[in-house]
C-alpha cells in the first residue's frame, strides 16, 4: 500500500509520531451510490479539523470508516499508523454518539464504570465524571437524565481512554448556546494537550469558530481544504441579480454562463453588444466569481455585492436583488462547476 | 481532488499550516509531546475486554429489571405451587410427581432466563449500545460470553428459587440429587443461551423478546416441561423428542431415577451445535452494520 501523503508530511517534528489520520484513496459505495469517492487526506496530531458539508455529503460514512465501524470498498484508513480497529482497541480513538448508545437501567456512574472496565487503561471514573460536569448526578439512572445530561455522559465515555484522536459527528446538535460553549471549551483544552479533533458538521459557523482547518466535502469528494478563513470567504459570496435594460434589438432569450476569470470579450453567444459591454465591466470587478444571464435576468456571484450593485444601477438595470449564500448553495456551485 | 473549480481555494492539506503544534500556554499540565510519545505504550485489553466489572454490572441490570425477575424466578415458583404441590405424593412412573414437576419447571425457568438474556442483544442493538461498544475494545465474543454467563447465572437463581420452594413445601429429595439436577439444568441452559443470541441477531428488537418467549412456551409444552410427554398423541410425542426442551428436561430429570432417554444427550448436543453455528453466522452477518 503506497501512501501518497508521504511520511515526510505525515510525521511532525516529534519525529516518530505518525499522522493522526491518513486516508488513502478512500472509497465507499452503497449500491450505485458512491458515498465516499476517492478521498485522500492527512491530519497531523493536534489539529482541530472540521469536516464540513451538506447532509449526504459522505461525512458520516467517512467518520464510520475512521472509527472502524465500517470497512472501505477501496483505499485505506490509518489512524496513528494502524488500522482503526486496532487504534480503538488501544484507546487511541474515541467518539461521541449523537443519540442512543446508553442503557436506561444503569446509573450514570455505572455506565462510565462499565466503559472504563473494557479499556486496558483509562482515566479515573470520578475525574471523568467531574470533567464532564455530571459528578452530582452520578447516582441517578440514565433513564432519568435529560437530553443534555445524556450528551455529557456520552462525552464522559469518550474521554475515558484519554484518546489521542476524538472524532465527533455533528457534536453539538441539540445543545443550547452555553452547552455548545462549554463543549468547545473542553475540546480546545484537549487540543492543547496534543489531542487531535476531527468533527463533522453542516454548520459553517461552527467550523469557522472552532476549527484550524476546514475540509469541505460534497458528493463524497473533498472540494476545498484550508484554513477556516478561506472557506469563510468562499461562502461570504452573495448573489446579485437584476433585470437588464431593454435595448433596441430584442434579445431572443440567450442563455449564457460565463466564468469571471475567463470572461470572453465579445463572445459569440452574446449578440447584444450592450450586454456584452456590461458583462465586461462586471467581469472586471473585484470579487466577482460568476455572471450568468437567463432571458433578461442577470445573476452574478460576488464577494463585493456593493460594487456590483452600483455598477448595475449605473447601467440602468432594474429590480435589483442581493441574496446571501447559504453554505448549501456554495456546495452546489462548487460541485456542479467541477463536474 | 480532480474536480477543482476555478474558485476552489483548495490548498495542499499540509502546505500553509504552521508546522508545529500549538504550544502549551500553562493552562494545562500535560505536555503535548509527552502525551503523543506515550501513545506507543498503549495496549489492548486482555481477553477482548472481558472483565468481572462487566459481569457484575450486567447482573445488576438483570436484577433491576422487574419483568425479568418475575418471568424467570417468580413465575416458575408460582407454577410449582399450582401444579407441583397439588400432585404431591403422586407418582409418575417411578418418579415422585412433585419432584418431576419441580425439575421440569426449573428447566423452564433457566430456559426463559437464558433465551431472553441472549435475545437482549437485539434490544441493545436497537438502543445503539452495540455501536457504543464497537467504539471500545470489547470483542463481540467477550460481549456475548458476558451475556451468556449472566443469563445462565440468572437461570441458576431460577433453579434455586424453585428447588428451595420445593424443599420448603415438604417435598424432599437427597440434597446431592437436587444439586446434580440443578447443575444439569444450568449446563443444558447453554443451548438456550445460544438460541437467544441467535434470535437476538436475527430478529428486530420490537419482537425478539416476545417471539422468543412464545417459542419457549410452545417448546416447553410439547417438550414435556409442563405436562408429561405421555399425554400427547403418538405423532406429537415423536416430534417432541426432536425439540430442544425435551432433551434439556430429560437430562435434568435423569438423577431422579426414573430412567431417561439416551437420545436426549444427542438432542442437546446437536441443538447446541446448531444454535452456536447460527449465532456465529448471524453475528458475522451483523458486523457489517453495527
Amino acid at each position: 500500500m503506497t501512501t501518497q501523503m508521504t511520511a515526510a508530511h505525515s510525521t511532525t517534528d516529534q519525529g516518530t509520531i505518525p499522522s493522526a489520520v491518513v486516508l488513502d484513496h478512500l472509497t465507499k459505495r452503497f449500491g450505485s451510490l458512491t458515498a465516499v469517492d476517492d478521498i485522500d487526506l492527512s491530519i497531523r496530531p493536534g489539529e482541530v479539523v472540521a469536516f464540513l458539508g451538506p447532509n449526504g455529503a459522505g461525512k458520516t460514512t467517512t467518520v464510520d470508516m475512521l472509527l472502524g465501524l465500517s470497512l472501505p470498498d477501496e483505499g485505506s484508513v490509518e489512524v496513528f499508523g494502524m488500522s482503526p480497529r486496532r487504534a480503538v482497541s488501544r484507546g487511541l480513538v474515541s467518539s461521541v454518539m449523537q443519540t442512543g448508545g446508553l442503557l436506561d437501567d444503569l446509573t450514570v456512574r455505572e455506565t462510565v464504570e462499565y466503559t472504563s472496565a473494557i479499556f486496558a487503561s483509562s482515566l479515573d471514573v470520578d475525574v471523568v465524571l467531574e470533567r464532564a460536569g455530571i459528578a452530582e448526578i452520578a447516582k441517578s439512572t440514565v433513564k432519568k437524565c435529560s437530553g443534555g445530561q445524556k450528551q455529557r455522559l456520552r462525552f464522559a465515555m469518550a474521554l475515558l481512554p484519554d484518546p489521542a484522536l476524538i472524532v465527533l459527528d455533528e457534536p453539538t446538535t441539540g445543545m443550547d448556546v452555553t452547552g455548545r460553549r462549554d463543549f468547545w471549551h473542553e475540546m480546545r483544552a484537549d487540543a492543547l494537550q496534543g489531542k487531535t479533533i476531527l468533527f463533522a458538521t453542516h454548520y459553517l459557523e461552527e467550523a469557522d469558530e472552532f476549527a484550524d482547518r476546514v475540509i469541505l466535502v460534497a458528493n463524497g469528494r473533498i472540494v476545498a481544504d484550508g484554513p477556516a478563513h478561506e472557506i469563510r470567504s468562499m461562502a461570504a459570496a452573495k448573489t446579485v441579480s437584476a433585470t437588464l435594460p431593454l435595448r433596441d434589438s430584442e434579445d431572443d432569450g440567450i442563455v449564457g454562463a460565463v466564468e469571471a476569470s475567463a470572461l470572453p470579450a465579445g463572445s459569440k453567444s452574446f449578440e447584444d453588444t450592450g450586454d456584452t459591454a456590461l458583462l465586461d465591466i462586471l467581469g472586471g470587478l473585484a470579487g466577482v466569481e460568476s455572471v450568468e444571464i437567463q432571458g433578461r435576468r442577470l445573476k452574478m456571484r460576488t464577494t463585493d455585492s456593493d460594487a456590483a450593485a452600483r455598477t448595475l444601477f449605473d447601467n440602468a438595470c432594474t429590480d435589483l436583488e442581493i441574496t446571501s449564500h447559504s453554505l448549501e448553495d456554495a456546495f452546489i456551485s462548487l460541485t456542479s462547476k467541477g463536474a | 481532488m480532480t474536480t477543482n473549480p476555478t474558485t476552489n481555494p483548495t490548498t495542499n492539506p499540509t502546505a500553509d499550516q504552521t508546522a508545529t503544534l500549538r504550544t502549551d500556554e500553562g493552562t494545562t499540565s500535560a505536555s503535548p509531546n509527552r502525551f503523543l510519545e506515550s501513545l506507543s505504550d498503549r495496549r489492548a485489553p486482555r481477553f477482548g475486554g472481558f472483565s468481572w466489572t462487566l459481569l457484575r454490572l450486567e447482573l445488576i441490570r438483570k436484577m433491576r429489571n422487574r419483568r425479568t425477575v418475575i418471568f424467570t424466578m417468580v413465575m416458575p415458583a408460582v407454577f410449582y405451587l399450582i401444579f407441583g404441590l397439588t400432585n404431591r405424593g403422586e407418582m409418575l412412573g417411578s418418579t415422585d410427581a412433585a419432584l418431576y414437576i419441580s425439575v421440569s419447571l426449573a428447566t423452564y425457568g433457566a430456559m426463559v432466563a437464558t433465551t431472553t438474556g441472549g435475545a437482549q442483544v437485539a434490544v441493545e442493538r436497537a438502543l445503539g449500545w452495540s455501536r457504543q461498544l464497537a467504539l471500545t475494545p470489547l470483542h463481540p465474543a467477550a460481549y456475548i460470553l458476558t451475556k451468556v454467563i449472566v443469563s445462565m447465572a440468572l437461570g441458576a437463581f431460577s433453579v434455586i428459587a424453585v428447588f428451595v420452594l420445593t424443599a420448603l413445601t415438604g417435598v424432599h429429595a437427597p440434597l446431592g440429587t437436587m444439586i446434580v439436577c440443578g447443575l444439569l439444568v444450568i449446563l443444558t441452559s447453554s443451548v438456550f443461551a445460544a438460541f437467544g443470541v441467535m434470535l437476538g441477531y436475527l430478529l428486530p428488537a420490537e419482537n425478539a423478546i416476545q417471539l422468543s418467549s412464545m417459542a419457549l412456551a410452545v417448546l416447553s409444552l410439547i417438550g414435556g416441561l409442563f405436562v408429561p410427554l405421555a399425554v400427547w398423541p403418538d405423532a406429537l410425542q415423536t416430534i417432541a423428542r426432536f425439540t430442544p426442551a425435551y432433551g434439556a428436561g430429560e437430562i435434568a430429570r435423569a438423577p431422579l431415577g426414573g430412567g431417561y432417554d439416551r437420545w436426549a444427550v444427542i438432542n442437546v448436543v446437536v441443538w447446541l451445535a446448531i444454535f452456536v453455528t447460527g449465532s456465529a453466522w448471524a453475528l458475522r452477518r451483523d458486523t457489517a452494520r453495527v
